[in-house]
């Protein structure tokens, strides 16, 4: 199976301290420490699950600049074979929709059977999967928690429902899915992982490779921009209780069955 | 001469002469234990290479202690004597076995230095010694039956209970002393019929005990007595021989070259491939052990070694608090995989993957690696390599629990576990009560010191343990040490990054913190966490010398620099509680009890598990964020020793122990009843201040660009 996972470079959520620059229309960036984002790792790990057991090809995509490399790398550390850098000037300032109309000029490049994505980056809005689906026609299955390969170009699927529950689905291949976390255990890759691969070359593909109108994506086309950023004002503080140990637990189950969490 | 006894040489038996017999039960017997030693040698010398070859007094004086002295035995005081009393009556009976194997074929055969007078005296004390290992072996077959020690027992999932196989190996044993003893005795007792000179003077002795019991008996009688008598020893000689190299026993043969070649440099780690220096690492294709072969051959001895004395899993916290670990059955299913897949005929090996089939990966990571096993092994088996080389496999397959690929991650791009931002890492000396009562310099190279304060990740930034870190600057600062820290220049040190398998990044944070600490120009180190003590002290090189703030504290108090206030509370009882890697791995126990006793008025008791059997609290560095599956926590098991002991105040000097201690009196339900303190915050508490005019003038005009963050 020849399977597509794209991918995306994040500011890590786990080793930041985010904070809003001084105009207030971005977060700071000079120190931030940044990784691919948390479920297009997952998305890598189960397609090399999915090729191990059924045989294939992962290959990894971004689109960005040369600094989202060090993702590629990462991911080709895990086992991808291939990574491709989609990175032009003219990308620059896409929105969700740009992007997605990138992907799908790569996609239709290639011959996939099926194409992986995030269920959302840290730094997102989860569109990009949906929008590549339509785009390219294709079927889409999003917040996918598991994956079995049937027969006949057919994929079971299951996504979480509310209360823990799961519901199953059957789709065709070639498709588009979302991944959530938690689907697998990604393996770990360390130094000794990336430096193994840091040779390996990385390849690009810009504008006119993928045979793009330029005046269809970057920040000309974006029909929708970020306009602030704001940090809401602190809510009231929380409501300490004070007395013995029994009128707390008492008075706790009072406010939380009159809030609707105790049934 | 006694007609028939005075040799078994010439008796006919089934029409086989004695010396043909004999000679062809010792050809016989030979060839097998010489082919079945070879099939043995097979795997040791498929596994990996390790230089143990050198400093051979050392390695005497090793064998001296342990093998002869049997040192580590009486520290299980009824198997140990048992078993230093059958270890010296082996000793001793050697040369009366090889004396008696050749007259099977040279009657007249004398081992030489033994004729005379010494031979009389040697005979009487091997007559005592076979007697003293029959009773011995009758002891430890009640002892197996009866009383049944906990530690022998095989939980299911390890297999069936092996207390057959040692029943049936006492059982020889005891034959064959029973035969030497009946040869002995039937001899004397038809020597004395005859009315020669009878030798036998041992009482009570078993020889001495057939030869009263046989006094009246015929001499053809007596004549086939010592002739089976013989023939069963040589037979129970040689099939234990070339029985043992197939379970336990083995360690008769095995133990002198297994503590010969035992590890000398004890604290430190096995590197990743002998031979090949950090700089050539990028190119060796696999990390760690993942097939059997990937052992080296002196792990493998270590399994064939293992007595399955149960001593290492009865000291092992993991095991204690039922994580899937015991490193008894380390041992024992490794040598089970060695002798089914290097068997006597046939192909050897099979390639497989250790982890996935002998063992689960939560047994691997589920070591705290606080040497407790290896304090305790009389063979010295060495358990904290292997279970790192087992990680270093695992790691290198990407096969690592979640867990702890987040704080790996962390590590590598922030250089601390917790992911937290490399300026904030001085932070904790930096906050404005602290500055008016100490000021710590950071060593940037506009301002050295001659001390170095490391202070590591969890001071550095965990809440409750800056207060770790800010007792031990006080502390410096009261004796008048000129210090500094490295600040944002620091990095977690690593010490549990190395022994979790990740080799590469801990190289590149010991470079990166060796270099900062070379460049800073500080002449020593001191620091308050044992974990970066170990690591700087044997896992660093080329870095000044280093030392833990109890070494500091004991030294200021001696001469006088420190002196106490009489303890607060005179009810308090402390115990010290000894953290792995400044205790058993360091050898500090001396220096922060010597500091407690100095606090006049301070009470004391030890628990019953301290010093090199101190129980872990549940490991530092990355175990905290590991999730192990287990009965309960290793800390709540070490917060009801304390309070058993009649404690109410554990001191510990290891930030590690702390956050376990002080969340394992929560689950235990002791808070209020039980505290916790670090032995630097104790000591800083109980300083008696300079005046605080002295303290104020000196620090009155501190250098900017010195202070921490500045």
């Amino acid at each position: 199976m020849e399977i597509l996972v794209c991918v995306k470079r994040v500011p890590d959520t786990s080793e930041n301290e985010i904070a809003l620059n001084s105009a207030g229309n971005d977060i700071e960036r000079d120190e931030l420490v940044y990784s691919i984002n948390e479920p297009d790792n997952y998305a890598v790990e189960e397609a090399l699950q999915i090729v191990a057991r059924v045989g294939g090809k992962v290959n990894v995509v971004t689109v960005g600049g040369e600094e989202d490399e060090e993702i590629l790398r990462r991911e080709m550390a895990m086992g991808a074979n291939e990574g491709v850098l989609i990175t032009d000037a003219a990308f620059e300032g896409s929105d969700g929709r740009g992007i997605a109309a990138i992907l799908k000029a790569f996609v239709k490049k290639g011959n996939y059977d099926l194409v992986l994505t995030g269920v959302q980056a840290d730094d997102g809005a989860a569109q990009v999967g949906g929008m590549l689906a339509a785009m390219l026609d294709l079927p889409f299955g999003s917040l996918v928690n598991s994956i079995e390969v049937l027969g006949g170009k057919k994929l079971k699927i299951s996504r979480e429902i509310e209360g823990g529950n799961k519901e199953i689905s059957e789709i065709d291949l070639p498709c588009v899915l979302s991944i959530q976390t938690g689907i697998n255990e990604p393996r770990y890759v360390g130094m000794r992982g990336i430096r193994a691969v840091a040779s390996v070359p990385i390849s690009n593909c810009s504008v006119a490779e993928l045979s793009l109108d330029a005046s269809a994506v970057g920040a000309a086309a974006a029909k929708v921009k970020r306009l602030d950023y704001f940090v809401p004002a602190l809510g009231k503080g929380a409501e300490m209780l004070a007395g013995s140990r029994e009128e707390n637990i008492e008075r706790l189950a009072e406010l939380l069955a009159a809030k609707g969490g105790l049934k | 001469m006694v007609e028939g006894i005075e040799s078994v040489v010439p008796v006919t038996f089934w029409l086989t002469p004695g010396r043909t017999l004999f000679l062809s039960i010792h050809f016989l017997g030979l060839v097998c234990f010489a082919y079945i030693v070879a099939r043995r040698l097979v795997p040791l010398i498929r596994s990996q290479r390790d230089p143990r070859f050198d400093r051979p007094f050392a390695r005497a004086g090793n064998v001296l202690k342990f093998w002869l002295g049997q040192w580590k035995h009486p520290r299980y005081r009824v198997a140990g004597i048992l078993h230093i009393l059958i270890f010296a009556g082996f000793i001793l009976l050697a040369a009366r076995a090889f004396s008696m194997l050749i007259i099977g074929v040279s009657p007249n055969f004398v081992m030489p230095g033994f004729a005379g007078e010494s031979g009389h005296l040697y005979e009487a004390a091997t007559d005592y010694a076979a007697t003293v290992v029959f009773l011995c072996m009758i002891f430890a077959i009640v002892r197996r039956l009866v009383f049944k020690p906990a530690r022998y027992a095989v939980p299911a999932r390890y297999g069936k209970a092996h207390t057959a196989d040692a029943i049936f190996l006492l059982v020889l044993i005891a034959i064959l002393m029973v035969a030497d003893s009946l040869f002995e005795g039937t001899k004397a007792a038809a020597l004395a019929q005859q009315g020669q000179l009878a030798e036998l003077k041992t009482v009570l002795s078993l020889p001495w005990m057939f030869k009263a019991a046989l006094a009246s008996s015929s001499i053809p009688l007596l004549g086939s007595l010592y002739f089976g008598a013989y023939l069963l020893h040589e037979v129970t000689f040689y099939f234990l021989l070339c029985y043992r190299p197939f379970g336990i026993q083995f360690h008769v043969e095995t133990s002198l070259f297994n503590i010969y070649f035992a590890k000398l440099d004890k604290s430190t780690l096995k590197p990743v491939k002998w031979g090949v220096s950090d700089e050539q690492l990028g190119e060796v294709k696999s990390f760690g052990v993942k097939t059997f072969e990937d052992f080296t051959w002196k792990h493998v001895l270590d399994f064939y070694s293992c007595a399955d004395c149960g001593r290492c899993s009865d000291n092992c916290p993991a095991n204690a608090v039922g994580r899937p670990l015991s490193p008894r059955f380390l041992s024992i299913k490794a040598r089970d995989y060695a002798f089914q897949h290097y068997p006597m005929f046939g192909h050897s090996g099979n390639g497989q993957p250790l982890v996935g089939s002998i063992y689960s990966p939560d047994e691997i990571w589920s070591c705290t690696t606080c040497g407790a096993c290896e304090a305790e092994c009389p063979l010295l088996l060495e358990y904290i390599d292997k279970i790192v080389d087992l990680r270093r496999g695992l790691m290198d397959d990407g096969n690592v629990p979640q867990s702890l690929q987040k704080p790996l991650k962390a590590l590598e791009s922030r250089g601390n576990p917790y992911g937290k931002l490399e300026k904030k890492r001085a932070d904790w000396a930096n906050t404005k009560e602290f500055q008016e009562i100490c000021r710590v310099k950071t060593l940037n190279g506009k301002c050295g010191a001659e001390s170095l304060y490391f202070v590591d990740s969890i001071t550095s930034y965990d809440d409750r343990m800056q207060s770790i870190g800010r007792a031990t600057a006080t502390i410096l600062d009261h004796i008048g040490e000129d210090f500094g820290i490295l600040g944002a220049a620091e990095k977690d040190s690593g010490n549990e990054v190395r022994r979790f398998g990740e080799e590469t990044l801990f190289t590149a944070l010991r470079d990166h913190n060796a270099d900062a600490i070379r460049s800073c120009g500080a002449k020593r180190i001191v620091t308050a966490d044992p974990h970066a003590f170990n690591a700087l002290k044997h896992d660093y090189k080329d870095v000044p010398p280093v030392e833990h703030i109890s070494q500091v504290i004991l030294r200021g108090v001696k001469s006088g620099k420190i002196q106490f206030n009489p303890a607060e509370n005179g009810n308090n009882i402390y115990t010290y509680h000894d953290p792995c890697y400044l205790g058993r791995h360091n050898g500090i126990y001396d220096e922060p009890r010597a500091v407690l006793d100095a606090i006049p008025g301070l009470k004391r008791v030890e628990m019953k598990r301290s010093h090199d059997r101190s129980f872990c609290c549940g490991g530092g560095g990355l175990m905290l964020f590991y999730e192990p599956k287990e009965d309960q926590r290793m800390g709540v098991k070490r917060v009801q020793m304390a309070a058993e002991a009649g404690a109410n105040v554990i001191v510990t000097a290891c930030p590690f122990c702390m956050v376990n201690m002080e969340d394992a009196i929560k689950v235990a339900g002791l808070e209020g009843k039980m505290t916790a303190i670090d032995l630097a915050e104790l000591a800083d508490k109980q300083m008696v201040r300079k005046c605080p005019v002295a303290n104020a003038a000196r620090n009155a005009e501190p250098q900017q660009e010195c202070v921490a963050g500045g």
